[in-house]
């Protein structure tokens, strides 16, 4: 073939290619009223609840995972897959019935060696479960449906570490599969929850697929949050990765999505704009920003350069930075609890009542700073930590901070705040980060809140005094006495600038008016979500 | 000239070689960590210090390079570190979208610029040789992710006539695939367009004032012959150079409009990749598109034979 021909036959071999033996067009593709198209708040990018704990992973884990207790709208613990539970009268032998029939997403049933093997590799990674852990004498399987935890010590607030919904839940899976090591990654996705995972429609970063399963047997009980019956209104759900926020709030308007978890605020208002969208809360326990400052090093070692921070703190400034004008999504925080739990207190949080500059100058002066840079790291990847550090860098400045502002990714903030070096050595001074409210209702689950030094969260506050509060509220026997424990921690907390609250805020999500059921809580439930 | 191909072909080896060594002495000394990635905010230092460990990623640098390279030997590119993923499996989940997103994109930028820069060249100094060279700097100057919302906003949410987001696959029809394809098309190819229409205009031009095209006007040739017969394909070799190096300005550009679009393609893939620190993922996509570039110039020299007889390797 010459040169000439060549290019011809490439001409004509390209005409074919396009239009020849292609299949008919298919211009409309109506969706389906069964199929749930959800944008969910990042990407899914890996699927074991109990190696990766992230938000998105536990959004995800509860529809094809299930429990033995979850969490109802009151935040009490309410039996899930177990039908019943005896504890002794020394608090040290708790036995848990399964309910009967309970099935894998691979036809076996739910055998109590399953729940163990589960627990086992939980216990291993999660705080509460650690704690157990630490307690545990005995963990076996009395018979296929009864299994047995026998303890050193008391621990009565057994229902709630197995019903909690903060991460990593403590999810039953096929004692195969819960033989993993725990910090390796599963790579089966069989649970008994009321969807299966459809692993052959994954694509990370883009899609997961999840199917009804139709042997669940959900509760007799309405479903509320993590409770009762989880009865599914739709046969397909289909999460679809959006990380441009644009892009999803258009897909919504156009009816390409149904249903779109967090909406950022900017975007809220041309969505309320759109008679086929609806937009309300989310999550009525929120957010807390937050910033911590490094204990270990200079200037932040010092205590009175911390209240300093503390006491010229605006977190009207810093909520007004993630929520705009509207007063309704946010509060001042005076304190390190979730507003509307039953253990929010103020006491202590004068202080976090400012600003008061004077004070701030004052303080700053007592604690000897000598200009030593402030390194300031901020993540510019999430509007959260980009918003806050932007309002955290002007404010240390006007304090009288030399500031040195690192502008970084998430993942690099993820890894130098976990750097004990001084500052100039790889070291940092404040990070930003924010809680979800459901984290912070109690200390069994609010790792930010711990004092115990080496072993506490990033900062590495040690202060034996709020140490001694979360002993006493595990140990209280009623409200009443965790109240009182609570209080106090917070005084504590507050008194050592342990972090710093920079506010309470609330999140949107948006739907399209069709669907119906959707309900405000920590994570999208999709039991009872159904559309027209 | 078969013996060229195979000069070209193995002269790839050090180039990926060296490409490999960049790439992952970059990773290594970039700052970041998986590990914390992995472990979420609630992790305690020592989780996100078991996991760095079950990981392999505390193992010194020349051990963890030696085994990534004996296993791309073996044609095993790892697996990722969040999805449990082989990489090559992510590769081709992801490979058909971008692929189709740059093949549409290249049809219709050189259908489109060609002809223009012909026109303009043509019609040198008039309204439509300035719009053209307008519209080129135009396109130059918008950013693709402007283009793309602007084009979603008009032809999706006004007009409805196409979807805001998402990729059909081939398979389920050349209709919904299109569909989905044209606006992140247009978007990306406003550059290339821009890009093609002025070396188009500038070579012509040259050659409009070849003996050879007077001598072609003295033989009463017409003018569309004249202009497409003898003086674009006298003007291909640069055209089609540019072409070629355009691939690099479409692999980019594709990053952004991958996620404008929601496309689920290999320039998504690697952004999510960077932004976790998935190790494995960015070195196999980097390795990919490497040896894409390498194999489209390669294409690109071997195409010049086939426009201009007297080029002979």
């Amino acid at each position: 073939m010459d040169r000439r021909n060549f290019l011809r036959a490439g001409t004509v071999a390209g005409g074919a290619a396009m239009f020849g033996g292609m299949p008919a067009p298919a211009l409309s593709q109506g969706a389906s009223a069964r199929t749930l198209r959800f944008v969910p708040q990042a990407n899914l990018a890996n699927f074991d609840p109990i190696w990766g704990t992230q938000y998105v992973v536990r959004n995800a884990a509860v529809l094809v995972w299930d429990t033995l207790y979850g969490f109802d709208d009151q935040l009490r613990p309410q039996r899930q897959m177990a039908e019943s539970e005896q504890v002794s009268a020394d608090g040290l032998t708790w036995e848990f019935r399964l309910r009967p029939e309970l099935k894998f997403h691979d036809g076996s049933l739910v055998l109590a060696k399953d729940v163990v093997a589960s627990l086992t590799r939980w216990s291993a990674r999660d705080s509460m479960g650690l704690m157990l852990k630490a307690l545990q004498q005995d963990l076996i399987a009395v018979d296929d449906r009864t299994v047995r935890w026998v303890l050193k010590k008391p621990y009565p607030k057994m229902l709630m570490a197995l019903g909690k919904n903060s991460t990593p839940m403590a999810f039953i899976m096929p004692e195969r599969i819960a033989k993993t090591d725990p910090f390796t990654q599963i790579t089966e996705y069989v649970g008994s929850g009321p969807m299966r995972f459809k692993r052959d429609e994954w694509v990370p970063g883009a899609k997961a697929v999840f199917e009804k399963f139709a042997d669940y047997v959900p509760r007799e009980e309405p479903g509320s949050w993590l409770a009762g019956g989880k009865r599914m209104g739709v046969d397909r759900i289909e999460w679809m990765v959006m990380p441009d926020p644009a892009t999803a709030s258009a897909a919504l308007q156009n009816g390409e999505v149904d249903w779109w978890e967090n909406p950022i605020t900017d975007l809220v208002p041309q969505l309320k704009r759109n008679r086929n969208i609806r937009a309300d809360i989310a999550d009525p326990l929120g957010n807390i920003g937050t910033f911590r400052m490094n204990h270990l090093t200079t200037p932040f070692n010092n205590l009175k350069a911390r209240q300093a921070v503390m006491a010229a703190l605006s977190q009207e400034d810093y909520m007004r930075a993630l929520v705009g004008d509207d007063d309704a999504m946010w509060k001042r925080l005076p304190g390190y609890f979730t507003p509307g739990t039953p253990l929010y207190t103020e006491n202590g949080g004068e202080i976090l009542k400012g600003p008061n500059m004077d004070l701030a100058k004052r303080l700053l002066a007592e604690s000897g700073y000598s200009g030593t840079p402030v390194t300031c790291v901020v993540a510019q990847d999430q509007p959260i930590t980009k918003a806050q550090g932007d309002v955290s860098a002007d404010l240390l400045k006007r304090i009288g901070f030399n500031v040195d502002y690192v502008a970084t990714d998430w993942g690099t903030t993820g890894q130098r705040r976990a750097m004990k070096n001084p500052v100039g050595q790889g070291g940092w001074s404040m990070f930003h980060s924010w809680h979800a409210g459901a984290d912070c209702i109690n200390p069994a689950v609010y790792i930010a809140i711990r004092g115990n030094g080496d072993k506490a969260w990033f900062g590495w506050p040690d202060v034996p005094a709020v140490e001694a509060e979360v002993t006493n509220w595990f140990e209280a026997p009623d409200l009443a006495t965790e109240k009182a424990a609570i209080a106090r921690l917070n005084k504590a907390a507050v008194d050592n600038a342990l972090y710093v609250p920079t506010g309470f805020f609330l999140g949107y999500q948006a739907w399209r008016s069709n669907v119906s059921g959707v309900v405000k809580g920590p994570l999208p439930f999709f039991w009872g979500v159904s559309k027209s | 000239m078969f013996a060229y191909v195979i000069r070209r072909v193995l002269a790839t080896i050090p180039v990926m070689a060296l490409v490999a060594l960049f790439v992952f002495s970059l990773l290594y000394i970039a700052p970041g960590d998986p590990a914390a990635v992995i472990a979420g905010d609630q992790a305690t230092p020592q989780d996100v210090e078991r996991i760095r460990a079950s990981l392999g990623l505390d193992r010194p640098f020349l051990i963890r390079f030696g085994e990534w390279v004996w296993n791309i030997l073996n044609g095993d590119m790892g697996v990722s570190i969040f999805t449990n993923l082989p990489v090559t499996t992510m590769i081709q989940q992801r490979i058909e979208p971008t692929l189709s997103l740059m093949i549409l994109t290249l049809i219709l930028a050189v259908s489109i610029a060609v002809p223009m820069g012909v026109v303009a060249a043509w019609k040198q100094g008039t309204l439509i040789d300035r719009a053209v060279m307008g519209f080129a700097v135009l396109g130059f100057s918008v950013p693709v992710f402007v283009v793309g919302y602007l084009l979603a906003y008009v032809f999706a949410l006004e007009l409805d006539w196409l979807p805001v987001q998402g990729y059909t696959a081939f398979k389920v029809g050349f209709f919904p695939w299109l569909e989905n394809l044209i606006l992140p098309s247009v978007a990306l190819g406003g550059v290339y367009i821009a890009l093609i229409a002025r070396i188009t205009r500038a070579t012509m031009l040259e050659v409009l004032q070849q003996d050879y095209i007077r001598t072609a006007r003295a033989k009463g040739a017409g003018q569309s012959n004249i202009l497409f017969l003898h003086a674009l394909k006298n003007a291909a070799v640069p055209i089609v150079t540019v072409i070629g190096i355009g691939i690099a300005l479409l692999i980019g550009g594709a990053v952004v409009t991958e996620s404008v679009f929601a496309i689920p393609g290999l320039g998504r893939l690697t952004v999510d990749a960077i932004l976790r620190r998935d190790y494995p993922v960015i070195q196999g996509v980097v390795l990919l598109f490497s040896f894409v570039y390498v194999l489209v110039n390669l294409l690109i020299d071997l195409a010049y034979t086939l426009f201009d007889p007297r080029i002979r390797y």
